[in-house]
Protein backbone atom coordinates (compact mmCIF):
# COMPACT_ATOMS: atom_id res chain seq x y z
CA UNK A 1 0.00 0.00 0.00
CA UNK A 2 1.14 3.72 -0.83
CA UNK A 3 1.80 5.38 2.59
CA UNK A 4 3.25 8.98 1.18
CA UNK A 5 2.04 10.35 -2.81
CA UNK A 6 3.31 13.37 -3.67
CA UNK A 7 1.78 15.01 -6.92
CA UNK A 8 3.32 17.52 -8.92
CA UNK A 9 4.66 19.30 -5.59
CA UNK A 10 6.47 22.88 -6.14
CA UNK A 11 6.98 26.17 -4.49
CA UNK A 12 8.43 29.13 -5.22
CA UNK A 13 9.94 31.61 -2.96
CA UNK A 14 9.52 35.14 -5.21
CA UNK A 15 10.91 34.32 -8.44
CA UNK A 16 13.09 31.33 -7.26
CA UNK A 17 11.62 27.72 -8.31
CA UNK A 18 12.83 26.12 -4.78
CA UNK A 19 11.32 22.73 -5.64
CA UNK A 20 9.07 22.18 -9.02
CA UNK A 21 6.66 19.62 -10.25
CA UNK A 22 8.30 16.84 -8.11
CA UNK A 23 6.14 13.42 -7.29
CA UNK A 24 7.25 10.88 -5.12
CA UNK A 25 5.48 7.73 -4.01
CA UNK A 26 6.69 5.54 -0.68
CA UNK A 27 5.12 2.00 0.04
CA UNK A 28 4.79 1.28 3.42
CA UNK A 29 7.71 -0.75 5.20
CA UNK A 30 10.05 0.89 2.27
CA UNK A 31 13.20 2.81 3.54
CA UNK A 32 13.53 5.72 0.25
CA UNK A 33 16.58 7.97 -0.42
CA UNK A 34 15.99 11.31 -1.35
CA UNK A 35 19.86 12.69 -2.57
CA UNK A 36 20.72 15.70 -5.00
CA UNK A 37 23.85 17.98 -4.83
CA UNK A 38 23.82 20.77 -2.65
CA UNK A 39 20.90 23.32 -3.00
CA UNK A 40 18.98 20.62 -4.81
CA UNK A 41 15.87 21.31 -2.77
CA UNK A 42 16.03 18.40 -0.59
CA UNK A 43 15.12 19.85 2.68
CA UNK A 44 12.17 22.22 1.42
CA UNK A 45 11.08 18.88 0.46
CA UNK A 46 11.37 18.09 3.99
CA UNK A 47 10.16 21.35 5.16
CA UNK A 48 6.87 20.99 2.85
CA UNK A 49 6.22 17.42 4.19
CA UNK A 50 6.40 18.80 7.59
CA UNK A 51 4.34 21.86 7.13
CA UNK A 52 6.93 24.42 7.70
CA UNK A 53 6.48 26.00 4.31
CA UNK A 54 2.90 25.31 2.12
CA UNK A 55 3.34 24.47 -1.10
CA UNK A 56 2.37 26.97 -3.51
CA UNK A 57 1.58 23.82 -5.81
CA UNK A 58 0.80 20.27 -5.58
CA UNK A 59 -0.64 17.91 -3.29
CA UNK A 60 0.84 15.36 -0.12
CA UNK A 61 -1.42 12.71 0.71
CA UNK A 62 -0.42 10.04 3.49
CA UNK A 63 -2.28 6.69 3.40
CA UNK A 64 -4.46 8.66 1.37
CA UNK A 65 -5.33 11.38 3.54
CA UNK A 66 -4.64 14.55 2.00
CA UNK A 67 -2.45 16.80 4.03
CA UNK A 68 -1.32 19.23 1.95
CA UNK A 69 -1.22 22.73 4.05
CA UNK A 70 -2.11 21.64 7.28
CA UNK A 71 -0.09 22.37 10.25
CA UNK A 72 3.40 20.98 11.41
CA UNK A 73 0.99 19.49 14.80
CA UNK A 74 -1.42 18.11 12.56
CA UNK A 75 0.94 16.75 10.37
CA UNK A 76 2.91 15.43 13.15
CA UNK A 77 -0.66 14.20 14.54
CA UNK A 78 -1.22 12.40 11.10
CA UNK A 79 1.92 10.40 11.71
CA UNK A 80 5.06 12.36 10.25
CA UNK A 81 8.03 13.32 12.45
CA UNK A 82 11.64 14.53 11.67
CA UNK A 83 15.08 15.12 12.71
CA UNK A 84 17.08 17.69 11.14
CA UNK A 85 20.56 18.41 9.46
CA UNK A 86 21.69 20.35 12.31
CA UNK A 87 20.54 18.90 15.60
CA UNK A 88 17.69 21.14 16.78
CA UNK A 89 17.70 18.84 20.52
CA UNK A 90 16.19 20.79 23.74
CA UNK A 91 19.50 21.58 25.11
CA UNK A 92 18.76 22.89 28.14
CA UNK A 93 16.74 20.14 29.12
CA UNK A 94 17.82 16.01 30.11
CA UNK A 95 18.10 13.49 27.49
CA UNK A 96 14.47 11.43 29.12
CA UNK A 97 13.05 15.31 29.12
CA UNK A 98 13.45 15.52 25.26
CA UNK A 99 12.35 11.61 24.72
CA UNK A 100 9.60 12.82 27.20
CA UNK A 101 8.59 16.08 24.77
CA UNK A 102 7.85 13.33 22.14
CA UNK A 103 5.45 11.36 23.80
CA UNK A 104 3.69 14.62 24.33
CA UNK A 105 0.54 13.76 22.81
CA UNK A 106 0.41 10.10 23.41
CA UNK A 107 -0.94 11.15 27.00
CA UNK A 108 -3.81 13.53 27.13
CA UNK A 109 -4.18 14.85 31.07
CA UNK A 110 -5.49 18.54 31.23
CA UNK A 111 -3.42 21.53 32.72
CA UNK A 112 -5.45 21.16 35.59
CA UNK A 113 -5.15 17.65 36.44
CA UNK A 114 -1.79 18.07 36.32
CA UNK A 115 -1.68 20.81 39.12
CA UNK A 116 -3.89 18.92 41.16
CA UNK A 117 -1.91 15.51 40.70
CA UNK A 118 -5.20 13.66 40.53
CA UNK A 119 -4.45 9.70 39.96
CA UNK A 120 -5.38 10.28 35.98
CA UNK A 121 -1.62 12.52 35.93
CA UNK A 122 0.59 9.82 38.25
CA UNK A 123 -0.67 6.66 35.73
CA UNK A 124 0.35 8.63 32.64
CA UNK A 125 3.49 10.16 34.17
CA UNK A 126 4.44 6.60 35.01
CA UNK A 127 3.57 5.65 31.10
CA UNK A 128 5.13 8.73 30.06
CA UNK A 129 8.55 7.43 32.17
CA UNK A 130 8.49 3.69 31.30
CA UNK A 131 8.24 4.44 27.40
CA UNK A 132 10.73 7.62 27.83
CA UNK A 133 13.41 4.97 29.13
CA UNK A 134 12.16 1.78 27.03
CA UNK A 135 13.08 4.27 24.54
CA UNK A 136 16.02 5.02 25.18
CA UNK A 137 17.05 2.12 25.90
CA UNK A 138 17.11 0.97 22.24
CA UNK A 139 19.32 3.42 21.14
CA UNK A 140 21.61 2.44 24.49
CA UNK A 141 21.38 6.28 26.03
CA UNK A 142 19.61 5.01 28.94
CA UNK A 143 23.02 5.66 31.26
CA UNK A 144 22.64 9.22 30.40
CA UNK A 145 19.04 10.02 30.91
CA UNK A 146 20.01 12.51 33.48
CA UNK A 147 22.56 14.74 31.75
CA UNK A 148 21.61 17.42 30.22
CA UNK A 149 21.13 17.29 26.30
CA UNK A 150 24.03 19.70 25.03
CA UNK A 151 26.31 17.58 27.01
CA UNK A 152 26.02 14.64 25.40
CA UNK A 153 28.59 13.76 22.29
CA UNK A 154 27.72 14.31 18.90
CA UNK A 155 26.52 10.96 17.69
CA UNK A 156 24.86 10.47 20.80
CA UNK A 157 23.18 14.16 19.95
CA UNK A 158 22.10 12.83 17.03
CA UNK A 159 20.62 9.15 18.31
CA UNK A 160 18.52 10.88 20.43
CA UNK A 161 17.08 12.94 17.96
CA UNK A 162 15.83 10.08 16.41
CA UNK A 163 14.73 8.78 19.53
CA UNK A 164 12.30 11.69 20.23
CA UNK A 165 11.08 11.33 16.37
CA UNK A 166 10.03 7.98 17.05
CA UNK A 167 8.59 8.57 20.67
CA UNK A 168 5.81 10.87 18.53
CA UNK A 169 4.86 7.17 17.23
CA UNK A 170 5.10 8.28 13.24
CA UNK A 171 4.22 6.26 10.71
CA UNK A 172 6.66 8.28 8.35
CA UNK A 173 10.03 9.08 9.90
CA UNK A 174 11.89 11.70 8.19
CA UNK A 175 15.94 11.71 8.48
CA UNK A 176 17.69 14.79 7.16
CA UNK A 177 21.34 13.71 6.47
CA UNK A 178 21.14 11.58 9.53
CA UNK A 179 25.27 10.59 9.06
CA UNK A 180 26.61 14.60 8.35
CA UNK A 181 29.82 14.75 10.42
CA UNK A 182 29.74 11.11 11.16
CA UNK A 183 32.91 8.63 10.31
CA UNK A 184 32.86 5.78 8.43
CA UNK A 185 32.52 3.63 11.43
CA UNK A 186 30.27 5.67 12.73
CA UNK A 187 28.34 5.93 9.58
CA UNK A 188 27.84 2.12 9.61
CA UNK A 189 26.44 1.86 12.74
CA UNK A 190 24.03 4.38 11.95
CA UNK A 191 23.07 1.91 9.34
CA UNK A 192 22.50 -0.48 11.10
CA UNK A 193 20.57 1.38 13.62
CA UNK A 194 18.25 2.64 10.63
CA UNK A 195 17.87 -0.87 9.76
CA UNK A 196 16.71 -2.06 13.29
CA UNK A 197 14.76 1.39 13.77
CA UNK A 198 12.68 0.28 10.77
CA UNK A 199 12.04 -3.34 11.87
CA UNK A 200 11.18 -2.48 15.49
CA UNK A 201 9.06 0.39 15.27
CA UNK A 202 7.30 -0.71 11.84
CA UNK A 203 8.45 2.76 10.70
CA UNK A 204 8.48 3.83 7.35
CA UNK A 205 11.82 5.77 6.53
CA UNK A 206 12.47 8.44 4.18
CA UNK A 207 16.33 9.95 4.26
CA UNK A 208 18.35 12.63 2.79
CA UNK A 209 21.77 11.64 2.71
CA UNK A 210 25.33 12.96 0.98
CA UNK A 211 26.82 9.61 1.79
CA UNK A 212 26.62 7.19 -0.77
CA UNK A 213 27.69 4.57 0.86
CA UNK A 214 24.76 4.84 3.56
CA UNK A 215 22.45 5.18 0.67
CA UNK A 216 23.55 2.19 -1.34
CA UNK A 217 23.88 0.16 1.70
CA UNK A 218 20.46 0.55 2.99
CA UNK A 219 17.87 2.43 0.67
CA UNK A 220 15.70 0.22 -1.64
CA UNK A 221 14.87 3.10 -4.07
CA UNK A 222 16.34 6.48 -4.23
CA UNK A 223 15.15 9.68 -5.97
CA UNK A 224 17.60 12.03 -7.00
CA UNK A 225 16.42 16.41 -6.99
CA UNK A 226 18.61 18.64 -9.13
CA UNK A 227 18.16 22.35 -9.24
CA UNK A 228 14.49 21.50 -7.55
CA UNK A 229 13.80 19.28 -10.55
CA UNK A 230 13.46 15.51 -10.31
CA UNK A 231 16.28 14.08 -12.24
CA UNK A 232 16.01 10.38 -11.87
CA UNK A 233 14.00 7.68 -9.69
CA UNK A 234 13.73 4.04 -8.80
CA UNK A 235 15.97 1.03 -8.08
CA UNK A 236 19.05 2.53 -6.33
CA UNK A 237 22.08 1.30 -8.02
CA UNK A 238 20.70 1.83 -11.01
CA UNK A 239 20.03 5.55 -10.34
CA UNK A 240 23.45 5.78 -8.98
CA UNK A 241 24.89 4.62 -12.64
CA UNK A 242 22.82 6.90 -14.50
CA UNK A 243 24.86 9.45 -16.34
CA UNK A 244 22.74 12.08 -15.88
CA UNK A 245 23.23 11.44 -12.18
CA UNK A 246 26.78 11.07 -12.48
CA UNK A 247 26.89 14.35 -14.41
CA UNK A 248 24.48 16.26 -11.89
CA UNK A 249 27.55 15.40 -8.98
CA UNK A 250 30.45 15.60 -10.44
CA UNK A 251 29.90 18.23 -13.81
CA UNK A 252 30.91 17.61 -17.55
CA UNK B 1 17.77 -6.47 37.00
CA UNK B 2 18.44 -6.65 40.43
CA UNK B 3 20.60 -4.18 40.39
CA UNK B 4 18.36 -1.88 38.76
CA UNK B 5 15.41 -2.39 40.90
CA UNK B 6 18.18 -1.46 44.05
CA UNK B 7 18.98 1.56 42.71
CA UNK B 8 15.22 3.14 41.85
CA UNK B 9 14.31 2.51 45.62
CA UNK B 10 18.09 3.82 46.32
CA UNK B 11 16.40 7.03 44.36
CA UNK B 12 13.10 6.94 45.76
CA UNK B 13 14.36 7.12 49.25
CA UNK B 14 16.39 10.62 48.31
CA UNK B 15 13.38 11.86 46.78
CA UNK B 16 11.23 10.93 50.09
CA UNK B 17 13.60 12.81 52.33
CA UNK B 18 14.41 15.88 50.15
CA UNK B 19 10.55 16.08 49.98
CA UNK B 20 10.81 16.30 53.90
CA UNK B 21 13.61 18.48 54.21
CA UNK B 22 11.45 21.04 51.99
CA UNK B 23 8.51 20.45 54.33
CA UNK B 24 11.09 21.14 56.98
CA UNK B 25 12.44 24.60 55.27
CA UNK B 26 8.55 25.58 54.64
CA UNK B 27 7.17 24.84 58.22
CA UNK B 28 10.50 26.07 59.70
CA UNK B 29 10.91 29.91 57.79
CA UNK B 30 6.64 30.02 59.01
CA UNK B 31 7.27 28.81 62.86
CA UNK B 32 10.18 31.56 62.76
CA UNK B 33 8.90 34.10 61.98
CA UNK B 34 5.56 33.75 63.39
CA UNK B 35 7.71 33.08 66.83
CA UNK B 36 9.51 36.37 66.28
CA UNK B 37 5.77 38.36 65.36
CA UNK B 38 4.33 36.68 68.29
CA UNK B 39 6.45 37.19 71.12
CA UNK B 40 6.83 40.92 69.83
CA UNK B 41 10.44 40.61 68.82
CA UNK B 42 9.99 41.54 65.68
CA UNK B 43 10.56 45.13 64.96
CA UNK B 44 7.53 46.77 62.78
CA UNK B 45 9.60 47.72 59.60
CA UNK B 46 10.32 43.82 59.71
CA UNK B 47 7.18 42.85 60.22
CA UNK B 48 5.84 44.44 56.84
CA UNK B 49 9.05 43.61 55.37
CA UNK B 50 7.77 40.04 56.10
CA UNK B 51 4.92 40.31 54.04
CA UNK B 52 6.36 42.38 51.37
CA UNK B 53 8.68 39.53 50.71
CA UNK B 54 5.73 37.64 50.43
CA UNK B 55 4.11 38.89 47.68
CA UNK B 56 6.85 40.07 45.83
CA UNK B 57 7.98 36.05 45.96
CA UNK B 58 5.19 35.35 44.62
CA UNK B 59 5.30 38.25 41.63
CA UNK B 60 8.88 36.89 40.78
CA UNK B 61 7.89 33.25 40.75
CA UNK B 62 5.12 34.11 38.75
CA UNK B 63 7.14 36.01 36.31
CA UNK B 64 9.87 33.44 35.62
CA UNK B 65 7.45 31.17 34.32
CA UNK B 66 7.24 33.32 31.55
CA UNK B 67 10.58 34.46 30.94
CA UNK B 68 12.60 31.53 32.53
CA UNK B 69 10.53 28.68 31.51
CA UNK B 70 8.42 29.74 28.56
CA UNK B 71 12.00 31.84 27.52
CA UNK B 72 9.63 34.99 25.97
CA UNK B 73 10.48 38.66 28.03
CA UNK B 74 7.66 39.94 29.21
CA UNK B 75 7.68 43.90 30.85
CA UNK B 76 4.13 43.85 31.43
CA UNK B 77 3.91 42.38 34.57
CA UNK B 78 3.04 45.38 36.66
CA UNK B 79 0.14 45.29 35.07
CA UNK B 80 -1.58 42.23 35.73
CA UNK B 81 -0.26 42.95 39.48
CA UNK B 82 -2.44 46.29 38.84
CA UNK B 83 -5.36 44.43 37.48
CA UNK B 84 -5.59 41.48 40.78
CA UNK B 85 -4.99 44.62 43.07
CA UNK B 86 -7.52 47.13 41.59
CA UNK B 87 -10.31 44.37 41.03
CA UNK B 88 -9.75 42.51 44.41
CA UNK B 89 -9.68 46.04 46.90
CA UNK B 90 -12.50 47.30 44.79
CA UNK B 91 -14.90 44.53 45.08
CA UNK B 92 -13.50 44.19 48.99
CA UNK B 93 -14.24 48.16 49.44
CA UNK B 94 -17.77 48.10 47.73
CA UNK B 95 -19.45 44.72 49.13
CA UNK B 96 -20.37 44.67 53.08
CA UNK B 97 -19.82 40.82 53.51
CA UNK B 98 -17.77 39.74 56.89
CA UNK B 99 -14.09 40.28 57.05
CA UNK B 100 -13.57 36.76 56.06
CA UNK B 101 -15.66 36.64 53.18
CA UNK B 102 -14.08 39.86 51.97
CA UNK B 103 -10.52 38.88 51.79
CA UNK B 104 -11.08 35.88 49.90
CA UNK B 105 -13.54 37.02 47.65
CA UNK B 106 -11.17 39.82 46.91
CA UNK B 107 -8.64 36.91 46.03
CA UNK B 108 -10.69 34.99 43.50
CA UNK B 109 -11.88 38.08 41.85
CA UNK B 110 -8.56 39.83 41.54
CA UNK B 111 -7.37 36.13 40.36
CA UNK B 112 -9.47 36.20 38.15
CA UNK B 113 -9.59 39.32 36.56
CA UNK B 114 -5.82 39.25 36.01
CA UNK B 115 -6.51 35.76 34.35
CA UNK B 116 -8.84 37.10 32.14
CA UNK B 117 -6.41 40.17 31.18
CA UNK B 118 -3.48 37.36 30.96
CA UNK B 119 -5.84 35.71 28.24
CA UNK B 120 -6.68 38.86 25.92
CA UNK B 121 -3.15 40.12 26.18
CA UNK B 122 -1.17 36.80 25.48
CA UNK B 123 -3.74 36.08 22.81
CA UNK B 124 -3.36 39.15 20.60
CA UNK B 125 0.64 39.04 20.96
CA UNK B 126 1.22 35.93 19.57
CA UNK B 127 2.82 36.46 16.63
CA UNK B 128 5.58 38.59 18.59
CA UNK B 129 8.79 37.34 19.55
CA UNK B 130 11.70 38.26 21.59
CA UNK B 131 12.01 42.15 21.64
CA UNK B 132 8.94 43.46 20.42
CA UNK B 133 6.77 41.37 22.54
CA UNK B 134 8.96 42.66 25.36
CA UNK B 135 7.78 46.47 24.19
CA UNK B 136 4.41 45.47 23.55
CA UNK B 137 4.18 43.99 27.08
CA UNK B 138 5.31 47.18 28.60
CA UNK B 139 3.15 49.23 26.12
CA UNK B 140 0.13 47.05 27.67
CA UNK B 141 1.66 47.65 31.07
CA UNK B 142 1.10 51.24 31.02
CA UNK B 143 -1.75 50.97 28.99
CA UNK B 144 -3.71 49.46 32.46
CA UNK B 145 -1.76 52.14 34.56
CA UNK B 146 -3.56 54.84 32.58
CA UNK B 147 -6.66 52.86 32.34
CA UNK B 148 -6.67 52.41 35.66
CA UNK B 149 -6.52 56.20 36.54
CA UNK B 150 -10.18 57.40 34.02
CA UNK B 151 -12.00 54.08 34.80
CA UNK B 152 -14.89 55.19 37.55
CA UNK B 153 -14.92 53.40 41.03
CA UNK B 154 -10.74 53.26 41.19
CA UNK B 155 -10.22 56.74 42.72
CA UNK B 156 -8.51 57.63 39.99
CA UNK B 157 -4.84 59.18 40.10
CA UNK B 158 -5.62 59.88 43.98
CA UNK B 159 -5.78 56.44 44.50
CA UNK B 160 -8.03 53.87 46.22
CA UNK B 161 -7.86 54.11 49.97
CA UNK B 162 -10.27 52.65 52.75
CA UNK B 163 -9.40 48.58 51.74
CA UNK B 164 -9.54 46.60 55.06
CA UNK B 165 -6.73 46.00 55.98
CA UNK B 166 -5.35 42.55 58.00
CA UNK B 167 -6.57 41.78 61.17
CA UNK B 168 -3.16 42.09 62.42
CA UNK B 169 0.32 41.68 60.67
CA UNK B 170 0.65 37.72 61.69
CA UNK B 171 -2.27 37.24 60.24
CA UNK B 172 -0.99 38.60 57.02
CA UNK B 173 1.97 37.25 56.93
CA UNK B 174 0.03 33.74 57.30
CA UNK B 175 -1.97 34.64 54.32
CA UNK B 176 0.52 35.52 52.17
CA UNK B 177 2.99 32.80 53.45
CA UNK B 178 0.10 30.43 52.44
CA UNK B 179 -0.15 32.44 48.79
CA UNK B 180 3.67 31.38 48.57
CA UNK B 181 3.71 27.88 49.34
CA UNK B 182 0.13 27.79 47.16
CA UNK B 183 2.37 29.24 43.96
CA UNK B 184 5.51 26.86 44.56
CA UNK B 185 3.18 24.26 44.56
CA UNK B 186 1.07 25.23 41.39
CA UNK B 187 4.55 26.04 39.26
CA UNK B 188 6.17 22.95 40.46
CA UNK B 189 3.36 20.51 39.43
CA UNK B 190 2.85 22.62 36.13
CA UNK B 191 6.61 22.49 35.35
CA UNK B 192 6.98 19.04 36.09
CA UNK B 193 3.98 17.84 33.81
CA UNK B 194 3.87 17.20 30.05
CA UNK B 195 2.46 21.11 30.03
CA UNK B 196 6.08 22.12 31.62
CA UNK B 197 7.95 20.12 29.26
CA UNK B 198 5.98 21.48 26.05
CA UNK B 199 6.80 24.68 27.79
CA UNK B 200 10.86 24.43 27.88
CA UNK B 201 10.78 22.43 24.93
CA UNK B 202 9.04 25.69 23.33
CA UNK B 203 11.76 27.82 24.78
CA UNK B 204 14.44 25.49 23.87
CA UNK B 205 13.65 25.19 19.93
CA UNK B 206 10.37 26.23 18.95
CA UNK B 207 10.57 24.39 15.95
CA UNK B 208 11.04 20.71 17.37
CA UNK B 209 8.79 21.39 19.50
CA UNK B 210 6.12 22.51 16.63
CA UNK B 211 7.54 18.98 14.70
CA UNK B 212 6.20 16.98 17.79
CA UNK B 213 2.58 18.46 17.92
CA UNK B 214 2.96 20.99 20.66
CA UNK B 215 0.40 23.73 20.23
CA UNK B 216 3.04 26.64 20.53
CA UNK B 217 -0.15 29.15 20.53
CA UNK B 218 -2.26 27.70 22.97
CA UNK B 219 1.02 26.84 25.83
CA UNK B 220 1.91 30.70 25.60
CA UNK B 221 -1.80 32.04 26.27
CA UNK B 222 -1.57 28.92 29.20
CA UNK B 223 1.67 30.29 30.88
CA UNK B 224 0.74 34.03 30.53
CA UNK B 225 -3.19 33.38 31.90
CA UNK B 226 -1.57 31.27 35.28
CA UNK B 227 1.44 33.96 35.93
CA UNK B 228 -1.44 36.77 35.55
CA UNK B 229 -3.24 34.80 37.80
CA UNK B 230 -0.45 34.85 40.77
CA UNK B 231 0.54 38.08 39.93
CA UNK B 232 -2.96 39.42 40.53
CA UNK B 233 -3.46 37.34 43.84
CA UNK B 234 -0.19 39.41 44.67
CA UNK B 235 -2.09 42.43 43.84
CA UNK B 236 -4.90 41.74 46.01
CA UNK B 237 -2.54 40.52 49.05
CA UNK B 238 -0.46 44.01 47.93
CA UNK B 239 -3.27 45.76 48.51
CA UNK B 240 -4.75 44.28 51.90
CA UNK B 241 -1.39 45.20 53.15
CA UNK B 242 -1.09 48.77 52.14
CA UNK B 243 -4.68 49.25 52.50
CA UNK B 244 -4.64 52.21 50.18
CA UNK B 245 -3.60 51.67 46.41
CA UNK B 246 -2.92 54.81 43.67
CA UNK B 247 -1.73 53.79 39.62
CA UNK B 248 2.13 54.97 40.45
CA UNK B 249 2.57 51.71 42.92
CA UNK B 250 2.34 49.62 39.44
CA UNK B 251 4.66 51.60 37.09
CA UNK B 252 6.77 49.84 34.65
CA UNK B 253 10.07 50.06 36.95
CA UNK B 254 7.81 47.50 39.07
CA UNK B 255 8.41 45.29 36.20
CA UNK B 256 11.86 46.08 36.05
CA UNK B 257 11.97 45.10 39.79
CA UNK B 258 10.94 41.72 39.23
CA UNK B 259 12.76 40.74 36.02
CA UNK B 260 15.59 41.74 37.74
CA UNK B 261 14.40 39.31 40.48
CA UNK B 262 14.04 36.56 37.98
CA UNK B 263 17.36 37.43 36.23
CA UNK B 264 19.52 37.39 39.48
CA UNK B 265 17.79 34.16 41.14
CA UNK B 266 18.24 32.31 37.59
CA UNK B 267 16.05 32.08 34.87
CA UNK B 268 14.08 29.04 35.09
CA UNK B 269 15.14 28.54 39.08
CA UNK B 270 12.53 28.77 41.23
CA UNK B 271 14.59 28.65 44.44
CA UNK B 272 16.58 31.36 42.90
CA UNK B 273 13.42 33.43 42.43
CA UNK B 274 12.56 33.01 46.15
CA UNK B 275 15.80 34.01 47.41
CA UNK B 276 16.33 37.35 45.08
CA UNK B 277 12.83 38.60 45.79
CA UNK B 278 13.71 38.28 49.11
CA UNK B 279 17.12 40.06 48.55
CA UNK B 280 16.24 42.97 46.38
CA UNK B 281 13.36 43.55 48.78
CA UNK B 282 15.50 43.24 52.01
CA UNK B 283 18.64 45.17 50.48
CA UNK B 284 17.33 48.43 50.22
CA UNK B 285 16.18 48.71 53.79
CA UNK B 286 19.22 47.42 55.22
CA UNK B 287 20.95 50.28 53.36
CA UNK B 288 18.85 52.72 54.61
CA UNK B 289 21.73 54.03 56.55
CA UNK B 290 23.30 55.21 54.04
CA UNK B 291 20.96 57.64 52.70
CA UNK B 292 22.21 58.99 49.65
CA UNK B 293 24.16 56.64 48.57
CA UNK B 294 21.71 54.40 49.18
CA UNK B 295 21.05 53.06 45.41
CA UNK B 296 24.28 53.23 44.50
CA UNK B 297 25.09 50.98 47.16
CA UNK B 298 22.05 48.75 46.04
CA UNK B 299 23.57 48.77 42.19
CA UNK B 300 26.75 47.48 43.19
CA UNK B 301 24.98 44.44 45.17
CA UNK B 302 23.32 43.52 42.20
CA UNK B 303 26.43 43.47 40.02
CA UNK B 304 28.29 41.43 43.00
CA UNK B 305 25.41 38.78 43.75
CA UNK B 306 25.69 38.48 39.48
CA UNK B 307 28.72 37.85 39.21
CA UNK B 308 28.74 35.42 42.30
CA UNK B 309 26.09 33.92 40.66
CA UNK B 310 28.16 32.99 37.59
CA UNK B 311 31.43 32.25 39.28
CA UNK B 312 32.57 28.71 38.66
CA UNK B 313 33.79 28.83 42.43
CA UNK B 314 30.02 28.98 43.23
CA UNK B 315 29.06 26.03 41.25
CA UNK B 316 31.77 24.00 43.29
CA UNK B 317 30.63 25.30 46.44
CA UNK B 318 26.84 23.94 45.60
CA UNK B 319 28.39 20.52 44.72
CA UNK B 320 30.12 20.13 47.72
CA UNK B 321 27.81 21.50 50.27
CA UNK B 322 24.35 21.85 48.78
CA UNK B 323 21.67 20.35 50.87
CA UNK B 324 20.99 17.47 48.73
CA UNK B 325 24.72 16.22 48.61
CA UNK B 326 25.25 16.42 52.29
CA UNK B 327 22.10 13.86 52.71
CA UNK B 328 23.33 12.07 50.52
CA UNK B 329 26.85 11.47 52.53
CA UNK B 330 24.98 11.12 55.10
CA UNK B 331 23.35 8.26 53.82
CA UNK B 332 26.07 6.87 52.09
CA UNK B 333 27.82 7.08 56.01
CA UNK B 334 24.85 4.78 57.41
CA UNK B 335 25.07 2.41 54.53
CA UNK B 336 28.22 1.71 54.99
CA UNK B 337 27.81 1.19 58.96
CA UNK B 338 25.37 -0.97 58.67
CA UNK B 339 27.35 -3.07 56.12
CA UNK B 340 30.23 -3.17 58.66
CA UNK B 341 27.96 -3.92 61.25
Amino acid sequence: MNLLEIKNLGISFGGLRAVDDFNLTIREGQLYGLIGPNGAGKTTVFNLLTGVYRPTTGKIFLKGQNITGKSSIEINKAGIARTFQNIRLFKNMTVLENVKVGLHNRENYGVISSLLKLPGYRAAERRIEERAMELLQVFSLEEDAHHLASNLPYGKQRKLEIARALASAPTLLLLDEPAAGMNPQETAELMEMIRFVQKKFDVTILLIEHDMKLVLGICEEITVLNFGCLLAQGETASVLKDPRVIKAYLGD
Amino acid sequence: MKNDIVKSEKKSNITGSSLLIRILVVVGIYALVSALMLTGNMSRSWESLSIRICFNVILALSLNLVVGFLGELSLGHAGFYAVGAYAGSMFAVYTDFPMFVRIIGAVLVGALSAGIAGFLISSSILKLKGDYLAIVTLAFGEIIRSFVKILPGTGGTAGLSGIPAFPSRYVGFTFAYAFVILTLIILKCFINSRHGRAVTAIRDNVISAEMLGININRYKVTVFVIASVLAGVAGVIFSFFKTMIEPNDFSYNLSIEILVMVVIGGMGNLTGSIIAAGVIVVVPELLRALEDYRMLMYAIVLIAVMLINESPKKAQFIERYSPKVLLKKLLRKGEKKSESA
